[in-house]
């Protein structure tokens, strides 16, 4: 046996399997589950996606984003103009307003990109700014009030009736779960990818840049291409979400949307909270999160007040937040990045 | 009694351990060279003696009180002066202000001012307007030492004040310190080039990997031994 | 003559919001800081000078006035107890950590104050106005930016002329050397960020005598703060005070084409420059 190098550990092969049976039962969760349940699994999934993203863009590629919410409301306002204006339907506008945020990326990283840390940071929120500000012109979409989806697009969305029928469900909870199985399969494929990429070479070289972008750049690694594919990808990939999202809620309004808090600042408080830079984290923070809010929504303002406490508490005396806490004591990775060399016995 | 000593000093960045063990003193007014190649130490050990490097409290006293735990800047203001390794000159400030801001903890009234300064290395004055880093390296070095005159230190500590310069540099500098020793203060001269070092130290300490190799009066040491302490090929050498 | 008077305006506007910079370009300039919270410290600031005028009846200036060395102590501390554990070469603590303070402050002072329009008492002055000749123009908005002008020279007379200044500017060179020169960094730090919320307290006092302020209406004052310093051109205060009127001229002539479009031209008049210019118009020589 020779030796040879790998990133994977007993724990992540486990986690293979674990990842499998939860994703049959995920798939299989609206024969047995309440329709509040399944809207609940998908709000998970939809900020597990947003966060992932994020942390790939900033954990991953130390671009610290907080203009998300750009992407989200472009993907869900071409998904609203897909369907009112072209008569698409709600579904397969998705995929427009994910190249819609792929469009919109581009201007939004030749902007941000000349800006460095903080100042990348308060970038790519003045583009969000413009965005939502450009959008709330836009008549045909309601404007800055907004607009619904109307019932008969709702009522006819791809495979709602079957849906309705094989779950004897309204067409209501039909399309909750519809909505709620394109979300597990996107957020699959979200993390599959981030995974997949991550491991590849392009994910060395981000770790590389990220780490030190000009040592990088002297050892053949080309930041800027690095840094560009993987914000246009985490762009593309969140207005899908961000469509996905108003396709489900089927009503609209640029500032909620563009909503910074609610896009861009809870699923920055869930990769903290979880532990930024790695895939476990926004897991754990999502689960964290729905918990939290599942509790103390109902305190309102004091309990957005008391997360912003926790993350500052969190960054400053867990900065690698809950799962890097696990990690330190244990040595767990479910999705190991790190390649480690395997020797052959003697 | 010794104006500073170190006891036991172990220190390690990481997992790489970079002091083991080294015992260290100096008396008041005395200079103190301390030798060996690159990695051996030296700077490390500076690095506690100032509190860059934070260590268990007892493993660096100065006066008969413990100071190894101790911020660099409460240090500084016991009278313990640092030229570091590289100049590390204020960029953002004049020559001058990089001299004034040496006397920002100064203590009480002493020869240092900025004119004795001036006195000392002439050229800064002509230049004492200029952005400090558009100096040439020696000038550079020149500030860097009056810089830290400017607290009127008992003990000076000069990492590789030498490096990187020509020698004709080098010898003017070198012509500063017995002045700089008249004034009173101890100090203590971390060199590679052996002979500069000896030529003005009272003492000399030879480290190799963290430990101290050689220990002795300058006049006292003979080539070999240093020769053998600096590059390991003998038994520790007792002199 | 109605452009002249509305450039005119824009630059009074700027005046405000080149204090709102002010203190986030001394804080970026001497630790490389970026304090995401800096809109709702201004927020926080008006409504503890609005406190103070309900609680002794004083006029805001001498609420301000009062206002202001406790708010420098909070600075001292948030920057002694918080943001120096996260200072460092990563970016990424400082800005998670400001946010949530931006977040936290948002909801405590929405709890606290509710979501209400509040406003401080300017006692008339508000109202009153001055003919310049090319225009009339508010005496308020005048004193704001007068009020800046000379925030602003005093910042720099402090930097460049006093021995805390130079020990600021040798501390934003090299914390570690500075170190050995007798300072304490950490110190240095938290007195910047006192000094820049005397700064804040300023601001808040004619942002709250001029306008309604809210819980919620932070973010976007950081927002024109951050473009007036990158308009200007980072760590330099005087760019900062010239990035202000810029925003706010590209705001009132926004405006003046169309109501809706004046926050949307400051934006746009951002990115312009920032085509054109990405280190700013007067950049500091070595960053």
């Amino acid at each position: 046996m020779q030796a040879h190098v790998t990133t994977r550990t007993r724990a992540s092969t486990i986690a293979a399997f674990a990842a499998i049976a939860l994703i049959l039962i995920g798939f299989a969760l609206p024969a047995f589950a309440s329709r509040v349940m399944i809207q609940d699994m998908f709000f998970i999934l939809t900020m597990l996606m947003l966060a992932q993203l994020w942390n790939l863009i900033a954990g991953y590629g130390g671009m610290v984003s907080v203009g998300q919410q750009a992407f989200v409301g472009i993907g869900a306002y071409a998904m609203f103009g897909g369907v009112l204006i072209w008569g698409w339907d709600p579904v397969a506008a998705i995929i427009l307003g994910g190249f819609a945020a792929l469009a919109l990326s581009v201007p939004m990283a030749f902007f941000a990109f000349r800006l460095h840390g903080a100042y990348f940071a308060i970038g790519t929120w003045v583009v969000a700014e413009v965005t939502r500000l450009l959008v709330a012109q836009w008549r045909a979409l309601g404007g800055g009030t907004g607009t619904s989806l109307p019932r008969h697009v709702t009522a006819n969305i791809w495979g709602v009736d079957w849906v309705a029928d094989l779950f004897d469900v309204r067409q209501a909870a039909a399309r909750d779960i519809l909505a709620y199985w394109l979300a597990l399969a996107l957020c699959i494929l979200t993390i599959g990818a981030i995974y997949w990429l991550l491991r590849s070479r392009t994910g060395l070289a981000l770790a590389a840049v990220r780490d030190n972008d000009e040592a990088a750049r002297s050892v053949g690694v080309d930041a800027r291409r690095v840094k560009w594919m993987v914000f246009l990808a985490a762009g593309f990939m969140t207005g899908l979400v961000g469509a996905l999202i108003y396709m489900q809620t089927a009503r609209i309004s640029p500032d909620a949307a563009f909503s910074v808090t609610t896009w861009t600042a809870y699923v920055i408080f869930i990769v903290v909270i979880g532990g930024i830079g790695r895939l476990e984290g926004p897991i754990l923070g999502v689960l964290v999160f729905w918990g939290l809010q599942s509790a103390f929504a109902d305190y309102g303002s004091w309990y957005l007040f008391a997360l912003g406490v926790i993350a500052i508490v969190v960054m400053i005396f867990a900065p690698r937040g809950l799962w890097g806490l696990v990690a330190d004591r244990t040595g767990l990775a479910l999705f190991p990045v790190q390649r480690r060399l395997i020797l052959p016995e003697r | 009694m010794n104006l500073l000593e170190t006891r036991a000093l172990t220190a390690s960045y990481g997992q790489f351990r970079a002091l083991f063990g080294v015992d260290f003193r100096i008396e008041p007014g005395e200079v103190v060279a301390i030798i060996g190649s690159n990695g051996a130490g030296k700077t490390t050990l500076l690095r506690s003696i100032t509190g860059i490097l934070r260590q268990t409290p007892d493993m660096v006293i100065h006066r008969g009180e413990a100071i190894g735990a101790m911020a660099p800047d409460r240090i500084m203001q016991r009278g313990i002066s640092m030229v570091p390794e590289g100049r590390m000159l204020f960029p953002s400030l004049s020559v001058d202000e990089n001299l004034r801001i040496g006397a920002q903890a100064r203590r009480g009234a002493g020869r240092w001012v900025l004119e004795t300064v001036f006195d000392l290395f002439p050229i800064l004055l002509e230049r004492r307007n200029s952005p400090a880093t558009a100096l040439s390296g020696g000038q550079q070095q020149m500030v860097a030492i009056g810089r830290a005159l400017m607290s009127n230190p008992e003990l000076l500590l000069c990492d590789e004040i030498s490096l990187g310069l020509a020698p004709v540099v080098i010898r003017d500098i070198y012509a500063a310190l017995p002045l700089i020793r008249e004034s009173g203060a101890a100090m203590v001269v971390v060199e590679q080039d052996i002979a500069r070092a000896l030529s003005i130290a009272d003492r000399v300490y030879c480290l190799m990997e963290g430990r101290v190799t050689l220990e002795g009066r300058a006049t006292d040491v003979t080539r070999e031994a240093i020769h053998a302490a600096y590059f390991g090929t003998q038994e520790k050498v007792q002199p | 003559m109605i452009w002249v008077e509305t450039v005119i305006q824009g630059l009074l506007l700027g005046g405000l919001y080149a204090l709102f910079a002010a203190g986030l370009s001394l804080v970026f300039g001497i630790m490389r800081l970026v304090n995401l919270a800096h809109g709702d410290l201004i927020v926080a600031s008006a409504f503890l000078i609005l406190m103070v005028v309900e609680f002794s009846g004083l006029n805001p200036f001498m609420s301000a006035l009062i206002a202001a060395p406790v708010l420098f102590g909070f600075g001292y501390v948030l920057q002694r107890v918080v943001l120096n554990r996260v200072l460092g070469n990563d970016i990424l603590p400082p800005l998670l950590v400001t946010f949530g303070l931006s977040v936290a402050l948002q909801n405590g002072m929405l709890e606290l104050f509710s979501a209400d329009s509040r406003r401080l008492p300017a006692g008339g002055l508000e109202n009153q106005s001055l003919n310049i000749g090319l225009a009339t123009v508010g005496t308020l908005p005048l004193m704001t930016l007068a009020s800046a002008v000379i925030a602003i020279f005093l910042l720099n007379r402090l930097l460049y002329a006093t021995a805390l200044g130079r020990a600021f500017r040798a501390t934003s060179d090299d914390p570690v050397t500075a170190s050995l020169m007798g300072i304490d960094p950490k110190r240095i730090f938290a007195l910047a960020t006192g000094l820049a919320m005397v700064v804040v307290t300023l601001a808040a006092l004619y942002l709250g005598m001029r306008s309604n302020f809210d819980p919620s209406i932070g973010p976007a004052r950081l927002i024109y703060a951050f473009q007036a310093v990158i308009v200007g051109g980072l760590g330099s205060l005087w760019g900062t005070l010239a990035g202000g009127p810029i925003i706010g001229v590209a705001q009132t002539l926004g405006a003046q084409i169309n109501p809706e479009w004046q926050i949307l031209s400051g934006h746009l008049a951002f990115l312009i420059v920032l085509i054109l210019r990405p280190r700013g118009l007067f950049p500091r020589a070595r960053d």
